[in-house]
């Protein structure tokens, strides 16, 4: 009763600003049709056989050895790697912001890397040095039975590809821990090695929870990956999944794949959102601060920085691979230069890079700009279902991109919505799987931005789109940035999902990759890369100057 | 354009964050009149209510129950940025990505006047503050006295039908707060706008205003001009508020006499209560004098503090609490701890509340 009377107040008062209102109808629409909606339909999908309500599909995991083996070897897999991930991620993350050391810029940017590559530039880097043809397990070291293919080889990528990730959120959470606090421990007559332990990792252990499960949901969610890597001897659920659909075009399998892929991310989401987040803010407390940590001796800090330096070396040298091998006539045999790859691209090939182009600039800004929408929203308006629109806003972040893609074509392919094989499917797509992050920045910057700044703008006759369109998205700019970078990288960068919704006409850049590799010719695959590479590079600066400019306080007028 | 406000019956309750508990009253009934071209002033503790009152005027907050009319408008539904009421922050809430000048024509920008006009009127603004020469630059290159300066030409650029402050002031230092205070109140009754100002310094509130609004936990105490809610406060809580004040237990003897410590004192003003209603007495301890030979009541002198421009004594007097007295410059310094005194009452300082 009282919870209604509370709606209906909320109600009256966002009815005298229609603008608004209409706003918040139409996101919360489009969040159900097009976040929910596809899950829903996967569910029904993987509970009906013909359709008739059924569990048969989920008694054939009892059943079938391989899609035991799935679940096990990706369970496995994504725990090995998320732990992996944080404790290279800590160690990066503790030395580059803690630790007063040569090279922290460069060693920054090199570790980062991975981040603005396709999710399996790593992969193919693994098939040139440690492949049948590898550089390594066949010229230097001459193996012959060597097989890279199944765990450690998907494990390896995996690491390589999202370690960096642990390591930007753990950044953050080391940055912000008073240095004072490790002084104020030294100071009552702690060991550094018990100030560590006692202090500073207690209070980045949320941080370090946090970012294992992120790297967790990232690797299970992976598809390019365990799609070169792993192996017919070692099943994965998300390639599984998608061979159920493609291969043996068994809807309801590939839906039941899909369901079971989607349990354990949106576990890891649920507990590191409404357990560990709120856990965050309590103990990180401070500015960040710059001061270099005392609390480590030399001889172990030059041995973190060791470690630092070798992964940056090795991230180095697999894209160094990648550089080479898009130059080299046949890796293994012919190592003679030439451009016939990139020849092949910018001709035969050329059609995957304007699309891509055309669906990443497209998607970027509608993106950026709902992120910030979303998060003003959350942050500043009251209205009945506030929390229910930020969960489902949010939700497609733990959505590993196999199920959205088995959604999308069960949820798209049929009346009402008939969108299969057009632009408008793959960027609404990449719109709303790609949209979190942005409302996330934008959430955590907005909340530290004081709001009577925007009741003053109300205050001096601002309608609320003016206020947000003038105040609120140049005060959020960084986060807008965030958004901007993030839609576009992963827009160039997608596969998981994409790759049920290609078609002749529209086509990706990665998926192009994947095939070339699936057909062993790993020099275009190469050169594929380095075209993404280059263009996200490209587009990074471009958003970024941008954004400075927006923001930039604009004195129009001379007194 | 200058306006009066009237406010009805204004309640305005939060839920309480602990959602079992009951809701939190933060305005409770709240009804004040305010004249054209008037500055009111809401005085009260931290907590009382002052800036959810303001908020719900400016538009911020949604009224639980009650009126607000400007004039005769009744702006219960009308949106924040259609009130005309502009409302200088707190914490200045400067747009840090725009210039001072952009900032005072924010508003203006919306109403979409001519360049020239504009330019004029945002220029003028920065003159009357003292803020010229300063136009081109950006907010963190101001003091803070001089971005408070920045947030009031931003709401006076407007010409509003209402100007509102939510303690403008409180974070400046002593001094610059001292004189703000006399640009503000000289501003507002050159352009004559209606005002209502939050504070919880009643040196400013004195200082300032038309009328004082004294609240507490969301009521109202009293209403009344500076001179009123000091001479006659309408009970203890408004006294203690407003200057410092010694409180004595009293009898009413007759209707101008009422008798403290076995001592009868003449009042001035007749009273209403029957002989022997206990009462409490209200002096001001600048009202006392002290001598060393004749007086009302004696007693000793326990503590003296030399404040410069006057002196503060504590006597102690059998039978009653301890007297507190300030003596300006020229007696001071006569008395020391342990000297016999006795006080001086005049029947004008002698405020009796009945309590
Ligand atoms: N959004 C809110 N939700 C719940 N309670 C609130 C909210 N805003 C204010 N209150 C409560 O309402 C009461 C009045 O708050 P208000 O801010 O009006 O006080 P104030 O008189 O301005 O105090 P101060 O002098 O400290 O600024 C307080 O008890 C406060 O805790
Ligand atoms: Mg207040």
């Amino acid at each position: 009763m009282a919870l209604f009377t509370k709606s209906a107040r909320q109600i009256k008062v966002l009815a005298r600003d229609p603008v608004l209102l209409a706003l918040i109808v139409v996101i919360f629409a489009s969040v159900a049709i097009f976040v929910v909606y596809p899950l829903v339909k996967v569910l029904i999908a993987s509970l009906q056989v013909r359709g008739t309500w059924t569990l048969e599909t989920f008694s054939q995991l009892g059943q079938r050895r391989l899609y035991r083996n799935a679940i096990v070897n990706s369970l496995s897999v994504g725990a090995l790697v998320g732990l992996l991930g944080v404790v290279i991620g800590y160690i990066a993350a503790f030395v580059l912001t803690r630790l007063d050391v040569p090279g922290r810029r460069i060693l920054h940017y090199l570790t980062l890397l991975p981040i603005i590559s396709p999710p399996f530039v790593s992969a193919v880097s693994i098939l040139f040095l440690f492949g049948f043809n590898g550089v390594i397990t066949k010229q230097v070291l001459g193996l012959q039975d060597f097989s890279i293919y199944g765990f450690h080889g998907v494990v390896l990528s995996q690491v390589l590809t999202f370690a960096p990730i642990a390591y930007l959120s753990l950044r953050g959470v080391l940055s912000s821990i008073n240095p004072v606090l490790e002084d104020a421990a030294l100071n009552v007559g702690a060991s550094g090695w018990q100030a560590f332990w006692k202090v500073t990792f207690p209070l980045s252990l949320p941080g370090v929870a946090s970012a294992f499960l992120i790297v967790f949901i990232e690797s299970m969610s992976d598809f390019g990956n365990p799609l070169v890597l792993a192996g017919a001897a070692f099943p994965m659920l998300a390639p599984q999944a998608y061979l159920e659909i493609t291969g043996s075009f068994n809807l309801s399998r590939g839906a039941m794949l899909a369901v079971v892929l989607l349990i354990p991310s949106l576990t890891a989401f649920a507990i590191q959102r409404y357990y560990l987040g709120k856990r965050q803010y309590v103990t990180v407390t401070g500015k960040p601060s710059a001061s270099a940590s005392r609390i480590v001796s030399p001889g172990v800090k030059w041995s973190l920085y060791a470690l630092v330096v070798l992964f940056a070396a090795v991230v180095t040298l697999f894209y160094g691979v990648i550089v080479i091998g898009a130059f080299t006539r046949v890796w293994g045999f012919d190592y003679a230069p030439t451009l016939a790859h990139f020849a092949y691209v910018f001709d035969v090939g050329f059609d995957a890079v304007t699309d891509t182009l055309i669906i990443a600039l497209i998607t970027t800004p509608l993106s950026g700009v709902l992120g910030m929408v979303v998060a003003f929203l959350i942050v500043r308006q009251r209205f009945p279902g506030h929390d229910l629109l930020e969960f489902g806003a949010i939700l497609s972040f733990a959505v590993p991109g196999t199920v959205v893609g088995i959604g999308y074509i069960l949820a798209f392919n049929s009346p009402p919505f008939v969108l299969t094989g057009t632009l408008t499917i793959l960027v609404l797509c990449f719109v709303f799987r790609y949209v979190p992050v942005g409302i996330q920045s934008g959430v955590a910057v907005l909340r530290q931005i004081d709001p009577s700044i925007e009741e003053a703008a109300r205050n001096l006759g601002a309608g609320s789109v003016t206020t947000f369109r003038k105040v609120t998205l140049p005060l959020i700019a960084p986060a807008f940035f965030t958004g901007l970078v993030y839609a576009f990288v992963r827009a160039m960068t997608a596969i998981s999902a994409a790759i049920f919704l290609v078609s002749a006409n529209w086509n990706l850049m990665t998926v192009q990759i994947l095939n070339q590799v699936g057909s062993g010719r790993l020099g275009v695959a190469a050169a594929y890369s380095l075209v993404v590479i280059g263009i996200v590079l490209v587009a990074i600066v471009i958003i970024q100057t941008g954004v400075a400019r927006m923001t930039r306080h604009s004195v129009s007028v001379k007194v | 354009m200058t306006e009066s406000v009237r406010i009805q019956n204004l309640v305005k309750a939060f839920d309480n964050p602990d959602k079992t508990a009951k809701p939190v009253l933060a305005v409770d009934t709240v009804s004040l009149d305010i004249k054209p071209g008037e500055l009111v002033t809401l005085l009260g503790p931290s907590g009382c209510g002052k800036t959810t009152l303001l908020r719900m005027v400016a538009g911020f907050e949604e009224p639980t129950a009650g009126e607000i009319y400007f004039g005769d408008r009744h702006m219960n539904n009308v949106p924040p940025n259609r009130r005309d009421a502009t409302m200088v922050f707190q914490s200045y809430a400067i747009f840090p990505h725009l210039s001072i000048f952009e900032n005072v024509a924010f508003g203006l920008r919306l109403k979409s006047l001519k360049t020239a006009a504009l330019e004029k009127r945002v220029t003028d603004v920065l003159d009357m503050v003292g803020l010229s020469g300063m136009a081109n630059r950006s907010p963190n290159q101001l003091s803070g006295g001089q971005q408070q300066r920045v947030a009031l030409a931003r709401a006076i650029v407007m010409e509003p039908r209402l100007l509102l402050f939510d303690e403008p002031l409180s974070n400046l230092d002593a001094k610059l707060r001292d004189q703000m205070r006399v640009e503000i109140r000289e501003l507002q009754q050159r352009l004559g706008i209606t005002s209502l100002y939050v504070t919880h310094d009643q040196i400013e509130a004195m200082s300032i205003s038309d009328r004082i609004v004294i609240m507490r936990g969301g009521k109202v105490e009293q209403v009344g001009t500076p001179r009123e809610i000091y001479a006659q406060p309408a009970n203890r809580f408004v006294a203690e508020f407003i200057g410092r004040a010694n409180f004595m237990s009293a009898k009413v003897v007759d209707q101008n006499t009422v008798s403290v410590a076995g001592t009868q004192l003449a009042v001035a003003t007749p009273l209403e209560a029957a002989p022997g209603t206990d009462v409490t007495l209200l002096i001001r301890p600048e009202f006392i004098t002290l001598s060393a030979s004749e007086g009302m009541l004696a007693g000793s002198v326990k503590r003296v503090m030399f404040l410069g421009n006057l002196t503060e004594y504590l006597v102690e007097v059998p039978g009653t609490e301890p007297w507190l007295i300030e003596l300006s410059g020229a007696d001071s310094g006569i008395f020391a701890v342990g000297e016999t005194v006795n006080l001086s009452l005049p029947a004008a300082a002698l405020h009796v509340l009945m309590e």
